[in-house]
């Protein structure tokens, strides 16, 4: 094993990191809401839709337009994996963060601020159990 | 309906799109890069989590303090501290998919936003899961 420091990368990273805090204190504080984002488009294609839910979901989405205007590239990862892998990661992921009633942004981060067992104790789970797939797929089968 | 709170959520969408693109939690391979810690570990993403927790946290604090938020709706119910079958069990599905593509809900929808076809794949599959999470396991408290 060996580790990868890049300075500028660090940055960049505890920089978007404050973003996104930024944004789920102020979904929380303006609007009262979690931002748990696999909750708010299971929510919005459901039953339970209401605007707000879809307007943060457009900014979502319009930020990773902007970015591609501003002259992000499409992730190279994203054009290599086969679209049946994405398939089923799709469905493992929708179906695993419903049950478990949340994903990286609801528990990794709004649980975790509120030290939230529950949300603790997913997150170990899942950063474990995504840890333990990407060695099975990189290490083991020598894959992605 | 009010245009104030759609308006701020569409910000807040914005800047946490923002944040995910610039952080690096969008590109897949910087994921799996940081979930690989026996290989080329790149742990630049816990800063990410550890930064937005940093600063969501005091308005947690703040919101539970006060109880009435700013446009006068009550602060979401905490969850109940249950930590059952279906929270680690969901938990370690969510690990799964999430260590196949490198691609967790946010970044998904934020992909979408790039006009890249696989995204459109992932979030299509991934509503598709969470209605048969659904049926399967429909949700204790109402």
């Amino acid at each position: 094993m060996s580790i990868v420091i890049e300075p500028a990368v660090l940055e960049q990273a505890l920089a978007g990191g404050v973003l996104i805090g930024i944004a789920a204190a102020g979904l929380l504080l303006v609007n009262s809401r979690i931002a748990g984002i696999s909750g708010i488009l299971a929510d919005a294609t459901g039953r339970q839709a209401s605007v707000w839910q879809w307007a943060f979901l457009l900014g979502l989405g319009l930020a990773g337009f902007a970015a591609t205007r501003l002259g992000h590239a499409v992730p190279p990862a994203l054009g290599q994996e086969s679209l049946p892998l994405l398939a089923v990661a799709g469905l493992l992921v929708g179906f695993g963060t419903r049950l478990s009633n949340g994903c990286t942004s609801g528990h990794g981060v709004c649980g975790i601020a509120q030290l939230n067992p529950r949300s603790l104790a997913a997150t170990a789970v899942f950063m474990l159990a995504a840890g333990i797939t990407v060695f099975v797929t990189r290490h083991v089968l020598g894959q992605g | 309906m009010r245009f104030l709170p759609i308006l701020s959520a569409f910000a807040f969408g914005l800047i946490f799109g923002a944040g995910l693109v610039l952080s690096g939690m969008a590109d897949p391979d910087r994921v799996k890069a940081f979930l690989d810690v026996t290989g080329a570990w790149n742990p630049s993403l816990a800063l990410v989590m550890g930064g937005a927790i940093a600063v969501a946290a005091p308005a947690f604090y703040l919101a539970k303090r006060r109880r009435r938020a700013v446009l006068g709706c009550g602060v979401a119910a905490p969850e109940d501290k249950l930590i059952d079958t279906k929270l680690v069990l969901g938990a370690a599905i969510f690990g799964l998919g999430w260590g196949l593509a490198g691609i967790c809900p946010g970044p998904g929808v934020v992909l979408l936003g790039f006009g890249a076809r696989g995204a459109f794949i992932f979030v299509a599959t991934m509503i598709v899961g969470a209605r048969l999470a659904g049926v399967f396991a429909p949700p204790s408290v109402p």
